[in-house]
């Protein structure tokens, strides 16, 4: 074929690959310069997550395991250091554990960036605590249920766990309660699901959020075994919005002062707390590239098919 | 007599682990069969790095091409097993002070953090970032509207696309409220909910069934491919 | 270890043997193996079984005898998990037919692996074929080779393998992430024939899109058994379509029986009074 559509039939894929990084580089240059982020509207999904952290009688404990790595760590860490702030907004105590071997490094980025920063009143023992990894995939999900602390015998730093005033009341994973997962594939959300939180007859509440590949094989599950679900950078997007939304609400500052927390509440959102915002702009970019994408390709193919048949005729 | 022995461990773990959450004088057996498991695991990786050394430097031996990337490969593997198991730059623990390597191995300032931090992370994270530049040109070439199928498929994921973006709002946010349900972002969560969701129900009942049946034909000694070949079956 | 008063949690006292809330999941078992096991012993008896094709597998012989032609290697990827993950297992199975076939034809195989012990047993797998097939000469245990368990470490390690060493066809049977759009992508550019099976479900669209036959979910699990071609193994499969036979029906009256409680109709209640129950007894 000759012309454009000449032109996109042999196109090397490397012009694709410099179109999406455009894409991609463009809104995030335009965010950063104009810190502005695209409005969202939170799905009933999203809501879920919120609300179940939310609807928490004070000083609940909460489980957080965080099963992601480095590399999910764009679309999943937005969503840990939210779930971990929400916590501490509402005055709940966290537990972090991860079935991940990294993981545990990614509780101690999110400590340091959201509780020793901005929750400087919380103390590592008594308000949260970073058990760190744990191997053994689900035999460790199979163990927590009768005893967590023998799943756990000591924190990360090596501390015994039957001497934490945190787990002083938690003899099993159905005493959290809630558990708050962040899943990057396996272990992960599916087998909580199916090894805990179904073993437990679905009185462990559990809200969970991860990578977009996984969304659709973790939907079946909600709303019945997974109260609340963040889907890709998305779902995390909405949630980092709720929060910031009942943060900026003046109704809200006395409740949030009066769990020791010094939020500072005012017009701007520290940008830490605006990440997973500020990634919607890439994803607008690359989405509609990709549709671009496929309208030629498809534009491409119907003219190869149309010579073909003229050929043929 | 070897493979007898591998198929009756093999059979025997298969049939206890199975067993195990419905008897419960089985449970602890159950247990320590998958910390048996783990602990064999972790023997066997030092014959995984054995044979990484092994290949890597018969490469550069015979410089084969890349041998390059196997120097590196041994060289970072070095370092990395140095650094962590000699605990470098790990400050001292606060609760153990007097004891010598109490600190964590990667504890903020250590030398293993430093390489988790600045090398692993960069890394890993630029590979996942790969996936955007591949996801597109996949869809490029291969997303074409050959038959009804191939067209409803283009839909979906034209909707999902956009619904999943502010593109979505913007383009559909000014249906009135009786059309709510036509605005992208409902129809993409609608999509996700009812369809795909009883799709991936499908798939999973199937992959449940296919799992037994596998699981089943290695317990009972029918298939014995995975001793190779020649193995065969009962 | 078990306490007496977590045992009592379950619904059980520490004098019973069997934990009663598990029971429907034992009837389950019991019956989809039943069904299982039935077809098998039938196979045996020499009860003549259809099986469709699945062109994936059909295509495994052109895919090896392609890369002899070529003289190229053959390259065989058993996922990223470990031997605990039934994929992985099924994953070595195929490799033990893939291996057989690559001994017979004269082909090179390549088997990265991203575990220790999935190295071990794939040595084991292919020594064995290479044993049937009368090649153990050809044997190389090097050619399959631990590179790291990271996953995207693994995934960069092969990817410059396919590009430097261009293998002719390239398998990716196993439990897959992230990793399983960059291996096909690569793959489809140096040019080679890719046949892929995974049960994992979220990665299945991109070996759809990216590689030349896709093993989707259960036609995977289903490889081994159809690859031997042996009797009661094609047997095996018989019976897990029956058992699909039976869940399907049980979703259909399940179905039924919902739609009549939602209704307003005289019987409503009482189908609500039984779905209850129901779900009550599956713990659910």
């Amino acid at each position: 074929m000759q012309g454009v559509l000449g032109i996109l039939e042999r196109l090397d894929r490397r012009w694709v690959f410099l179109a999406m990084a455009l894409a991609v580089a463009g809104p995030i240059l335009v965010m950063g310069i104009t810190r502005k982020t695209l409005p969202e509207t939170p799905t009933d999904a999203s809501r879920a997550v919120f609300q179940a952290v939310q609807s928490l009688p004070r000083g609940s404990t909460v489980l957080l395991s965080f099963d992601f790595d480095p590399g999910s760590a764009g679309e999943l860490e937005p969503m840990g250091v939210s779930m971990a702030r929400q916590c501490a907004l509402c005055g709940h105590k966290m537990v972090f554990i991860s079935l991940w071997p990294l993981g545990g490094q990614m509780i101690d980025q999110t400590i340091k960036k959201v509780l020793r920063a901005d929750f400087p009143h919380l103390q590592d023992g008594v308000d949260y605590v970073n058990l760190g990894f744990q191997a053994g995939n689900e035999q460790v999900m199979r163990v927590v249920l009768t005893d967590f602390k023998r799943a756990f015998p000591t924190t990360k730093s090596g501390r015994a766990t039957a001497d934490l005033p945190i787990l002083s009341g938690i003899q099993r994973v159905g005493d959290f309660a809630l558990l708050a997962e962040v899943s990057a594939g396996y272990p992960g959300s599916k087998e909580w699901v199916q090894y805990v939180v179904s073993a437990s007859g679905g009185k462990l509440p559990m809200v969970s959020g991860c990578t977009g590949v996984q969304t659709p094989q973790l939907y079946p599950y909600f709303p019945g075994q997974i109260r609340g679900l963040l889907g890709a950078i998305k779902g995390a997007a909405e949630y980092e919005s709720l929060i910031n939304a009942w943060v900026l609400d003046p109704a809200n500052a006395a409740e949030i002062a009066s769990t020791g927390a010094d939020v500072g509440v005012s017009a701007v959102i520290p940008p830490k707390y605006l990440e997973a915002q500020r990634r919607m702009g890439p994803q607008l970019g690359a989405h509609l590239l990709m549709v671009v994408l496929i309208l030629l390709g498809n534009v491409v193919y119907l003219a190869q098919r149309r010579s073909q048949r003229r050929a043929a005729a | 007599m070897m493979r007898i022995v591998a198929m009756a461990i093999a059979s025997i773990a298969g049939l206890v682990m199975l067993l195990s959450p419905f008897f419960p004088d089985l449970e602890s057996v159950g247990a320590q069969s998958s910390e048996i498991f783990n602990v064999i695991a972790a023997i066997a990786f030092i014959l995984g790095a054995g044979s990484l050394v092994k290949v890597n430097l018969s490469r550069i031996g015979r410089r084969d091409a890349g041998w390059g990337y196997a120097l590196v490969t041994l060289l970072c593997f070095a370092i990395t097993l140095i650094v962590g198991l000699g605990k470098i730059g790990v400050p001292p623990n606060p609760q153990f002070a007097a004891t010598p390597w109490a600190g964590e191995k990667d504890a903020a300032g250590s030398a293993f953090a430093w390489i988790y931090e600045f090398v692993l992370t960069p890394i890993t994270s630029t590979m996942f970032a790969l996936l955007a530049f591949y996801v597109a040109s996949a869809a490029f070439r291969a997303f074409r509207a050959k038959n009804r199928e191939a067209m409803l498929l283009l839909g979906t994921a034209f909707i999902v696309l956009l619904g999943r973006t502010f593109a979505g709002v913007w383009l559909t946010g000014g249906l009135p409220e009786w059309a709510s349900g036509l605005r992208l972002e409902n129809l993409s969560m609608f999509i996700m909910q009812v369809f795909n969701t009883a799709g991936n129900r499908a798939i999973i009942i199937g992959i449940a069934l296919g799992v037994t049946a596998t699981s089943l034909r290695i317990l009972l000694g029918i298939d014995r491919s995975w001793m190779g070949a020649g193995g065969g079956s009962a | 270890m078990v306490s007496a008063e977590d045992a009592a949690a379950a619904g059980a006292t520490t004098a019973s043997l069997f934990t009663p809330g598990k029971l429907p999941l034992a009837v389950a078992i019991i019956v989809t193996s039943g069904c299982i096991i039935a077809w098998m012993l039938q196979a045996r008896a020499g009860a003549a079984m259809y099986l469709r094709r699945i062109p994936a597998l059909d295509a495994v012989t052109n895919a090896v005898g392609r890369s002899t032609e070529m003289g190229r290697p053959v390259l065989f990827i058993a996922g990223i998990q470990d031997m605990d993950n039934i994929q992985t297992v099924a994953g070595i199975t195929v490799l033990s037919h893939v291996a057989k076939t690559t001994a017979e034809y004269d082909a090179t195989i390549e088997v990265p692996t991203s575990r220790s012990l999935v190295m071990e047993a794939a040595r084991e797998a292919v020594r064995g074929s290479y044993q049937a097939a009368g090649r153990f000469d050809a044997y190389n245990a090097d050619a399959i080779r631990y590179i790291t368990d990271e996953q995207f470490g693994f995934v960069a390690s092969v990817s410059g393998q396919m590009v430097r060493e261009k293998p002719a066809a390239c398998f990716y049977m196993g439990c897959f992430f992230a990793e399983s759009l960059i291996l096909a992508e690569t793959g489809n550019s140096i040019g080679a024939i890719q046949i892929a099976g995974t049960a994992e479900s979220s990665q299945l669209p991109f070996f759809v899109a990216a590689c030349d036959y896709t093993l989707i979910g259960e036609e995977f699990m289903a490889a081994s058994a159809y690859l031997s071609g042996a009797p009661d193994q094609i047997g095996s499969l018989k019976g897990q379509d029956a058992a699909k036979v039976i869940v399907a029906t049980l979703i259909l009256l399940g179905v039924v029986l919902a739609t009549i409680a939602a209704l307003n109709v005289p019987q409503s209640e009482a189908v609500s009074r039984v779905l209850e129950s129901v779900k009550g007894a599956l713990g659910s």
